[in-house]
């Protein structure tokens, strides 16, 4: 629930998807759910040539089990929130 | 068992400790890496910052095998749970 959270503040943000095909999307995250799929805006691939059936698309949907990485903008993400938000869910998790 | 002391009772416990601090993570498709942990879940999802990824490419040749290695850093990155196989703390020497 918690990455869930971290993925719904970082919408409209440019993100890096890179698939367990070696594939790598860059886009506008424009939603996500509870399995982490994602849902991308105007996206490039990164390695272009080697995909070129890829050019056409311009949103896509990715399911969140194939997903590797996402790389994300470092100055959207508070670290220490994070940090404190996850002991927290820890704490949680150990007393039921 | 001391339990005060090390504040370990289970093995989650450990990652949690390591919030904050550079951590080791071996990943499958001969990957690993080390960065700062930020976040982590139960499916072992990570968050980590810093991140120096090192891809080992083994290519079979009629002898024998030779790696190569591939080494890039990423500012800050999600990896997805279900591709961990191990965290390590960082080493206190």
């Amino acid at each position: 629930m918690l990455i869930f959270s971290v993925f719904k503040t970082l919408t409209d943000q440019q993100v890096t998807v890179e698939l367990k095909n070696d594939l790598s999307i860059t886009g506008v995250l424009k939603s996500v759910d509870q399995f982490l799929n994602i849902r991308l805006d105007n996206i490039t691939v990164l390695d272009e040539t080697r995909h070129p059936h890829m050019m056409a698309v311009k949103n896509c949907f990715i399911r969140g089990s194939v997903v590797r990485y996402v790389q994300l903008p470092a100055e959207h993400v508070d670290t220490q929130l994070l940090e404190d938000a996850t002991r927290r869910e820890a704490q949680t998790q150990t007393k039921r | 068992m001391d339990v005060s002391s090390t504040g370990i009772q289970e093995p989650f416990d450990l990652i949690r400790l390591s919030l904050s601090e550079r951590v080791f993570v071996k990943l499958r498709g001969d990957r690993e890496m080390t960065g700062i942990l930020h976040a982590y879940d139960g499916h072992m999802n990570l968050i980590l910052s810093d991140v120096e990824e090192t891809i080992m490419i083994v290519s079979e040749g009629e002898q024998q095998a030779t790696v190569n290695v591939a080494k890039r850093k990423m500012d800050m990155l999600f990896v997805r749970g279900d591709g961990v196989i191990l965290v390590s703390p960082p080493s206190r020497t």
